[in-house]
């Protein structure tokens, strides 16, 4: 049986018990050991990812399944397909940079390591299960290194920070965790490919004297809202998200925002839009209308920040409004883009984290106004941090103007209201993002601590060059991606909208025709 | 009466005499000199035992026609009450040599304790259920109080004993009535009774009464009160029994009473099982936010728990029953480790019980840290570790059985009791800085915390086999 799948999914996890049981002591040639070790995994788990890349055919459907007999009816199942391939290399490409990204760190390295591979594991695992419940496991599994990480080795409030998050987070997939086994008991099965094949019933029921209308699917669909929504994380739960990041060390938030946020949309498109087609339909206005709340909100928010992680968290809600709003439009150009969009602000807000991790590292604040002028003393780095701000402002030729084009492209088509409110972010986002840079990277070098200032280190170049090539690359050449998931996509939208039609709801071509 | 019957009831026999001639050997060679070589004994014939009971070596189906019934469920209990109180005595010699508490009673009172409970769960008769549980409960007063010159120990056996007593009241009264309105005491003569039709309004009285009264046993809320202050006033290793082997028992004869007695009116107890299993489950999670010592803090824990395993029970199929016995083997072996952990917490060699000693452990001993951190995730019920199957288990159980509402209130209430868990993986790991944790140098609590923390990491891969048992042992119980 072909196991690739789970050879690249399992490399770190193998590679954090061989840290825990053999490395012993906490000395010098031991940290370089673990470091040495976890790059060398996940560099493995990279290469062979790329191997999953070239075998895949982007019109197969699931592909490189395995399966096996597990406990309670469950089985072992992965597989990848066009929706959740890519998603797979993002995580395999952006960990060994986040392990050079935390070269520096000498406290408790081994247990660092430890926990950053563990993670990997359980993002990977999440992105490739194909059993309902594996899913989950893998899903919640990840909070446990993810709260150590942010409780050990993060700032001062990290405490607050880290059980916030935990718990928010915790809440969310528990209450998944019912509709999953209420999923279960209507379908008789965890299988994802199955349940996708499968309709739950959308008649209206009625519970404690209210009307659902949609039935069981509007039951289940706010469930894995609950969880998803959180992870996202949406307007008016996002509330974790600045906390966790502002307290997480750099290596953390990058993770954080790169990757873990990704999970949230990737089930959205995974599950409550093939999955619950008349419940998305219903209730697509309520998201399409709380993410561009959540645009414009987060990025007033942003505005006014005077922390630099914090500023970009906030942004990072903001372009998270467009994913969500692009997949509940239920159309080629928004679920394209909103894949699009997550690959995209995986490279580009992992690069702005390190970019302010880097002057940390040099100054130990996040402070703006302990900044200014910096392109004197740093050339190279105003230039990267230049390149990573247009990106995130959605410049052409970036990866960041593809996906939020292609996503307001799409909400355009289902409600003009919500893409002109949308829109009005793009403004706000170049407001916020430049006038973070013309306050710390721009004028002169008045203040005193900044004198003696490095640039750039040759290990830093290292891990921003590769996050460049990529942002630039899709910012041109964007058929990279959407090649890969254009198939998926197509066909996930035929199936959605044959259950709509027969569900006697109009499907969102029509109400787009009725909108002009 | 035959010599079949007397086979059957084998096990039982054999510890009994194990423990009158223990005692006669003791009382008339070194007393307490001999009790550490008794525990030993003693723990060793148990799993022995246990492996007779669990390979089907012993007698198999009713005896005394009907009064003692010994099938798959009640083998799966035995096997899973014997196991977790040879691994408590195993723990408690070195906690309780070092402070001069090991008398020679102690295994010997753990012995017809066993015996007690092993007849619960065998039970198929009222008067057989009444014996084992006071043969049980009278042991359990005796042990709360070991340390004699302890005003708080001898207070919790005080207390335990009261209301007990009272709890035993209400089972007794409940069985009167049920023998009135059915005309026997036999379960398998009170289903026959009922029937499939409306049972008689004194039945259900005395069903209710019935279930007060083990409710208590397994400290279900509202029945609740006496738990914190026996957990926290007996001495650690007995509190470490009280959590694991009686509460295996009790539940057992609840499941055991409300199918093979009242089977046929499986809706009428649901809801009584259900609404326990609701207030357990958030009086546990809320009650122990607060707390601050850390075997209070089990003591909630546990009501938390029980909660949950209530609500397998609460589905009234096969399945629940599955699932429930399921959750009981993974909550007593998650209790083993962590009452390892705590019988090994010291400071100054004194032993120290309270939350806030723990701060920073991680630096002083990584391992312990870790494993505990595996089952505090583990007791929350947080993939991958395997206490998340046995919530899994449960809620599937519920939900299957029509019983969403009680799937969802148990999720929120699992949240609530995840932060008390994180609490102390908090300390451990990145606490305030305190006085630093000692831990005892004993090769057994060590033993027991990793290999239960090792059995919550490893049992993902299949729950090492014990579904399939588990299946039958609910199959035979609810036919």
């Amino acid at each position: 049986m072909d196991s690739l799948i789970s050879i690249v999914t399992f490399i770190p996890l193998v590679a954090a018990v061989i840290l825990a049981l053999f490395l012993r002591g906490d000395d010098e040639a031991a940290q370089k050991n673990a470091r040495y070790l976890a790059l060398i995994a996940t560099s493995a788990s990279f290469l062979l990812s790329l191997l999953i890349l070239a075998r895949f055919d982007p019109n197969a459907g699931f592909q490189l399944v395995e399966e096996h007999g597990w406990i309670g009816g469950l089985t072992y199942k992965v597989g990848v397909d066009g929706i959740s391939v890519l998603f797979v290399l993002l995580t395999t490409f952006l960990m060994p940079l986040v392990i050079l990204a935390c070269w520096d760190v000498t406290d408790r390295v081994k247990e660092y390591m430890i926990a950053f591979l563990v993670l990997e594991t359980m993002m990977l695992g999440v992105f490739v299960a194909l059993d309902l419940i594996l899913f989950y496991l893998f899903f919640e599994a990840g909070l446990i290194p993810m709260f150590l990480i942010i409780g050990i080795w993060g700032g001062k409030e990290r405490i607050y920070a880290a059980f916030k998050f935990f718990l928010y987070t915790f809440l969310g997939s528990v209450l998944m965790l019912v509709a999953m086994l209420a999923m279960y008991v209507d379908a008789g099965t965890t299988d994802i490919p199955s349940l996708l094949d499968h309709t739950f019933s959308y008649g209206t029921i009625e519970i404690l004297g209210i009307q659902v209308v949609g039935g069981l699917q509007t039951l289940l669909w706010l469930a894995f809202l609950a969880s998803f929504a959180v992870k996202m994380p949406m307007w008016p739960v996002h509330t974790w998200l600045p906390d966790a990041h502002v307290q997480a060390p750099t290596a953390g938030s990058v993770v954080l925002a790169a990757i873990l946020l990704k999970l949230g949309g990737y089930g959205f498109i995974r599950f409550s839009l093939p999955m619950f087609p008349v419940a998305s339909e219903l209730l697509a206005p309520l998201i399409l209308w709380l993410s561009a709340i959540a645009i414009v909100y987060t990025s007033l928010v942003a505005l006014a920040q005077t922390d630099m992680k914090k500023l970009i968290a906030y942004s990072s809600v903001a372009h998270m409004g467009y994913v969500t709003a692009g997949i509940f439009t239920a159309t080629q150009q928004g679920v394209d883009g909103a894949i699009f969009q997550m690959i995209s602000h995986g490279f580009i807000s992992g690069a702005l984290f390190l970019c302010v991790g880097v002057i940390y590292d040099r100054m130990h604040t996040r402070d703006i106004d302990a900044y200014g002028g910096l392109a004197n003393r740093m050339p190279q780095y105003a230039a990267i941090f230049l390149l990573f701000t247009m990106a995130n402002v959605g410049l052409p030729g970036t990866s960041g103007f593809v996906g939020e084009f292609l996503t307001l492209m799409g909400m355009f088509q289902v409600n003009t209201w919500v893409a002109v409110v949308a829109t009005t972010g793009i403004i706000l986002s170049a407001a916020y993002a430049l006038w973070l840079y013309r306050r710390v990277v721009l004028g002169d070098l008045i203040k005193e601590s900044l004198r003696s200032i490095q640039d750039l280190t040759a290990r830093e170049r290292w891990i921003f060059a590769p996050l460049a090539v990529m942002t630039i690359l899709l910012g041109v050449y964007p058929a990279l991606v959407t090649d890969r998931i254009g198939p998926a996509v197509n066909d996930l939208l035929d199936s959605y909208n044959v259950a709509v039609e027969e569900a006697g709801l109009a499907a969102s071509t029509d109400v787009a025709t009725n909108a002009h | 009466m035959s010599s079949a019957d007397f086979s059957v009831l084998m096990p039982q026999i054999v510890l009994t005499i194990f423990a009158m001639g223990g005692l006669l050997f003791a009382v008339y060679t070194g007393k307490d000199r001999v009790a550490p070589l008794l525990l030993w004994v003693t723990s060793a014939l148990f799993v022995a035992i246990a492996f007779w009971i669990g390979t089907g070596g012993a007698g198999d189906g009713a005896a005394f026609g009907g009064l003692f019934v010994a099938d798959a469920f009640a083998r799966f209990a035995s096997v899973m009450i014997l196991l977790s109180a040879a691994a408590v005595l195993l723990m408690s010699e070195s906690y309780m040599a070092r402070r001069d508490l090991l008398r020679f009673e102690y295994p010997l009172l753990v012995t017809l304790c066993v015996v007690g409970m092993t007849v619960m769960v065998s039970a198929g008769d009222l008067m057989t259920l009444y014996m084992g549980l006071e043969l049980q409960s009278l042991s359990l007063y005796v042990i709360a109080a070991l340390r004699r010159d302890s005003a708080k120990s001898t207070e919790a056996g005080l207390k335990y004993f009261v209301l007990g007593a009272l709890s035993s009241g209400l089972l007794l009264y409940g069985a009167s009535l049920t023998y009135g309105y059915s005309g026997t005491t036999l379960f398998s003569g009170i289903i026959r009774a009922i029937g499939d039709g409306d049972p008689s309004l004194g039945l259900l009285f005395g069903l209710v009464f019935i279930a007060s009264g083990l409710a208590f046993k397994v400290s279900a809320a509202p029945f609740h009160m006496w738990t914190p202050d026996v957990y926290e006033g007996a001495p650690t290793p007995v509190t470490a029994f009280f959590a694991t082997a009686p509460k295996v028992a009790a539940i057992g004869l609840l499941a055991r009473i409300l199918h093979d007695a009242f089977g046929g009116v499986t809706g009428d107890w649901q809801q009584v099982v259900a609404a326990l299993s609701v207030a357990s489950m958030f009086l546990g999670a809320v009650a122990a936010i607060g707390q601050r010592d850390i075997k209070r803090l089990m003591a909630y824990s546990s009501i938390n728990h029980i909660g949950f395993a209530l609500m397998g029970l609460a589905a009234g199929t096969a399945f629940g029953v599955q699932a429930m016995l399921v959750y009981m083997a993974i909550y007593v072996v998650m209790n083993i480790g962590t009452f390892a952990f705590i019988l090994a917490m010291e400071q100054d060699g004194k032993p120290v019980t309270s939350i806030e000693s723990l701060s920073l452990f991680s630096r002083t001993d990584m391992t312990r840290a870790l494993a505990m951190l595996v089952l505090m995730f583990s007791m929350a019920g947080v993939p991958p570790f395997v206490g998340f199957f046995g919530k899994y288990y449960v809620l599937s159980a519920a939900i299957d059985a029509g019983l969403g509402w009680l799937a969802v209130l148990g999720v929120i209430a699992s949240v609530i009791a995840a932060y008390y868990y994180l609490r102390i993986v908090y300390l451990m790991f990145f606490g305030p800085e305190g006085q630093s944790l000692e831990t005892t140098r004993s090769p057994v609590l060590w033993g027991m915390l990793v290999a239960s923390a090792l059995i919550m990491v490893v049992g993902v891969v299949n729950l090492f086999g014990i579904e399939g048992p588990a299946a039958m042992a609910a199959q035979t119980l609810v036919e």
